[in-house]
């Protein structure tokens, strides 16, 4: 888990840890970074879990916390769900092995060092960025609208493969 | 809008936007106004679903929209907490009327062009990266957490502002004049966003808020670069300018708006989906 403390790892803590995101099912919620601490005491069958969101308004947030409680009733615990904003989520967090199911599932992973530029007010960003294409590998990208079909993800385009893809926005 | 789920086992983590504070009337008003722009820009910027030119802009509007929807919960929250009422963000949306809320005018204008969209988002994205910026030092956990996490996204707003402005600023006769026509209408419910009045001051002092009139000259300057390299001017003095939101005193839009926003939660009350 990247960042984020396992005190326990137990099999509600391993289910809890495997929960699919809502809106990109083939990473998990710790791939993601989501998933901030999770701490399971077996001695009063309670799990408390931190999570944050990607984004303020993210829709999927309340479909996780449900999902979060729902695994730990299953294995006969009772769950509290935290959502943090501080510090805020940061690309930065994903694992790499999430990284790389985004790529085999087609969305391009976000850029690494997102956190290091600051969040700060930055400069205009008219450059060219270098994405690589998900399906063929080329760097001869380009985008196509800064805002894709979730609030986390901007739609480009490979002018190599002519294939249009989803690109996980670095932040 | 659903209430966060309370968590009354953590205690050693900072305070979360469902933890009771003793009442901060100041700071609640302070957040509310906060929280009444992001709101209401959220839902004039919803109708542009099906609206907009291209359907990448649909998109690009209700996501603008869906971030500021995400800060205002968090925010509302926190006021119903610090105002002492512990009423929740649907209350505090839904069950106030127009004379409760403390947004600018700015946000509350109808809809009007494109280039109106842009010179609005240009204008309210720049005002609010500088002020998510100077809140991450906010004493109220709360509000610099929403801060830090704000600013991110609000700096992506103006990126996307800016690069419209600039790309029909400096693109056909057509596309100049109408741009132009929308930084027009939006110049005199610019000024409002920076002034200071009882609220923001007292916040200011206690370390929860920052004056409004300490924004204006990084916000200036940043609009006035990006409207010289869009070859726009920035708009004359205008000859009469917006004043009142904070003090609940809106313009006829505003009623309309919140007719629309709330009609479905009051006329069944309590209902959930």
């Amino acid at each position: 888990m990247t960042e984020a403390e396992v005190i326990v790892k137990s099999p509600v803590a391993q289910a809890i840890s495997d929960i699919p995101d809502p809106e990109v099912p083939v990473v998990t919620i710790e791939d993601l970074g989501i998933l901030r601490h999770l701490e399971v005491d077996d001695s009063s069958r309670r799990v408390l879990v931190t999570i944050t969101p990607t984004y303020s308004g993210c829709p999927a947030m309340e479909a996780i916390e449900h999902r979060v409680v729902h695994e730990a009733a299953r294995h006969g615990y009772t769950c509290s769900v935290e959502t943090r904003l501080s510090p805020a989520w940061t690309t930065d967090w994903m694992s790499e092995r999430g990284r790389q199911r985004l790529r085999e599932f087609g969305i391009a992973p976000p850029e690494p060092g997102a956190s290091a530029r600051g969040s700060g007010p930055v400069a205009l960003s008219l450059q060219v960025r270098q994405v690589e294409c998900p399906q063929c590998g080329s760097t001869d990208t380009e985008e196509l609208a800064r805002f894709g079909s979730t609030a986390c993800k901007a739609l480009r385009r490979c002018r190599a493969c002519r294939e249009p893809f989803d690109e996980f926005k670095a932040i | 809008m659903n209430a966060p789920r309370s968590s009354p086992l953590r205690s050693d983590t900072s305070p979360g936007p469902h933890e009771a504070v003793v009442g901060d009337p100041v700071a609640a008003q302070y957040l509310q106004g906060l929280a009444d722009d992001a709101l209401v820009y959220a839902q004039r910027l919803g109708e542009w679903i099906s609206r907009a030119p291209q359907i990448e802009e649909d998109m690009a509007l209700a996501n603008v929209g869906l971030d500021l929807l995400g800060q205002a919960r968090a925010l509302l929250t926190r006021v119903g907490a610090l105002d002492g009422t512990g009423r929740s963000e649907d209350d505090l949306a839904y069950f106030r009327d127009e004379r409760e809320f403390r947004n600018v005018h700015l946000v509350e204008q109808e809809r009007a062009g494109f280039g109106f969209e842009m010179a609005r988002l240009l204008t309210f994205s720049t005002y609010q990266c500088e002020l998510y910026a100077a809140l991450c030092r906010s004493s109220d956990p709360v509000l610099s957490g929403v801060a830090e996490k704000a600013l991110k996204e609000v700096t992506y707003h103006r990126d996307h502002a800016t690069q419209w402005v600039v790309r029909l600023g400096d693109g056909t006769e057509e596309s100049h004049r109408r741009m132009q026509e929308g930084l027009e209408l939006t110049a005199p419910y610019v000024a409002e966003l920076f002034d200071d009045d009882e609220v923001s001051r007292a916040a200011a002092e206690a370390g929860v808020g920052v004056l409004p009139s300490s924004l204006r000259d990084a916000c200036t300057s940043h609009v006035t670069s990006v409207v010289e390299q869009a070859t726009l001017a920035m708009p004359a003095t205008p000859r009469w300018r917006a004043r009142g939101g904070r003090d609940g005193i809106h313009s006829r839009p505003m009623g309309y708006l919140l007719a629309e926003m709330q009609h479905i939660a009051r006329s069944h009350p309590g209902a959930s989906w």
